[in-house]
């Protein structure tokens, strides 16, 4: 075992190399490492956040279903009441106009009656008149009988 | 045996193998000019004041690869999803800096890299003994003789496998380790903590007689530890290429496979040590 100068070489080259590593080599990989270190945190924080915004935003739209449903509930109500409102409506109005067209056929009913009275009456009286004309034979003042006899109409 | 042994390239066991466990050498030969030696006697005689050119090139040439490659990715690397390569690296990266925060209870912003540097550097100098013994350093023997009038030139690929190599890293953490002790405790906190440990002031010589060897242990059981294993390994790689023919490939094979265990176990225990032992050097006794 004879040792040489290749000792002394071997320390220098040695320590030449450890100095590189420290300034050229090891800043290099411990930065790169930290950054990443320091980018997994933020992602995981990120994620975090992220999971408790959801939990608030479902929380909200569940309370805003709720709202929703209760409003719902109330227009169908609403509707309901009014649809009930205008069926009771319409029978009011077809039950009054019922009730007018009812009227108005008696009102025309009791028209038609008088005229009948009125023609069948101006009947009876031709026919007095002719039946009276043929008794007597003769003929009357027409002005004196004409008066008595629709006298005598008015009274049937 | 006998046989087999004579077919590798015309060598016999004894040659093959020194050859392999020689290094390219360059320094001052005896006479007083530097040059490359041309034979392990001439490497010898230079004693001293030679340097193994082949490992330290490896060496210098992996941690180089390494640290560029790691910063050529960091540059492109960025903080959202990461790529195939910047997902490998970064696991690397990740893996080493858990290691510090488990083993280093003090804030020292340069333990991370030398920690990484450390663990990827030496498991890449590991790895190269899994490239087979003969094809870089076959290559450049051939080139050795053909291009550089070299005869038999060595060539060794496996930094960790010179003391030379796992000594110069275990020391400088031993200079580390005395710098931080010293920074962090004074210098007569550093000398109570061997004079005064563990047995308290009266018993002062054998509390020296402990706590001395154990710390000058350290770094020689570190870099020991290291080149032991893959030296070891790769001489049984050596024995079966020169001894087995055929047979090698199948030993190859299974020795691989159980190396590939050896290889970053070596490397992380190694890291770890240097963690341990620099935050035993911040660690201060006084409660």
């Amino acid at each position: 075992m004879d040792f040489n100068l290749t000792l002394i070489g071997q320390s220098m080259a040695f320590f030449v190399f450890w100095w590189f590593c420290q300034a050229k080599v090891w800043p290099l990989f411990a930065n790169i490492l930290d950054e990443r270190k320091k980018k997994i945190a933020d992602g995981l924080e990120a994620a975090a956040r992220g999971e408790k915004d959801l939990e608030l935003a479902q929380a909200k739209v569940s309370e805003q279903l709720k709202e929703v449903k209760a409003q719902a509930a109330t227009i169908v109500d609403q509707a309901n009441k009014r649809a009930t409102q205008i069926v009771d409506e319409a029978k009011d109005q077809a039950r009054e106009e019922g009730q007018r067209i009812i009227a108005g056929a008696n009102a025309e009913i009791e028209q038609e009656m008088n005229r009948a009275k009125e023609a069948l009456r101006e009947q009876v009286s031709a026919i007095a008149i002719a039946g009276a004309e043929k008794i007597l034979e003769s003929t009357v003042d027409q002005a004196s009988n004409e008066e008595m006899l629709s006298k005598l109409a008015s009274e049937l | 045996m006998a046989e087999a042994a004579q077919s590798v390239e015309g060598q016999t066991v004894q040659e093959y193998i020194q050859h392999h466990l020689s290094f390219l050498t360059y320094g001052r030969h005896p006479d007083g000019h530097w040059g490359i030696a041309h034979t392990p006697e001439e490497a010898a005689e230079m004693g001293f004041w030679a340097l193994h050119v082949d490992t330290l090139g490896w060496s210098v040439f992996i941690g180089a690869a390494f640290l560029l490659f790691f910063r050529y990715v960091g540059k492109k690397a960025t903080a959202d999803t990461p790529g195939g390569i910047q997902n490998f690296v970064e696991n690397i990266f990740e893996f080493v800096d858990a290691r510090v925060g488990e083993g280093f209870n003090y804030t020292n912003r340069l333990i991370g890299p030398l920690a990484l540097t450390i663990f990827v550097w030496v498991l890449l100098m590991n790895t190269m003994d899994l490239v087979p013994v003969d094809w870089i350093t076959g290559l450049a023997t051939l080139a050795g003789e053909h291009v550089f009038g070299l005869e038999h030139m060595s060539f060794k690929i496996v930094p960790t496998t010179d003391v030379n190599i796992t000594m110069g890293m275990s020391i400088s953490i031993f200079a580390l380790i005395l710098y931080y002790s010293i920074k962090m405790k004074g210098i007569g906190g550093f000398l109570s903590e061997l004079a005064f440990h563990p047995f308290g002031k009266w018993m002062l010589p054998f509390n020296l007689l402990i706590e001395v060897p154990t710390l000058f242990a350290k770094p020689v059981s570190l870099g020991l530890r290291l080149f032991g294993n893959l030296y070891a390994g790769e001489l049984l790689f050596l024995l079966f290429a020169s001894l087995l023919g055929l047979w090698q490939l199948p030993a190859h094979f299974a020795w691989a496979v159980f190396h590939l265990i050896i290889v970053p176990l070596q490397a992380f225990v190694f890291m770890m040590l240097t963690i341990v032992y620099l935050n035993a050097a911040h660690e201060s006794h006084d409660h």
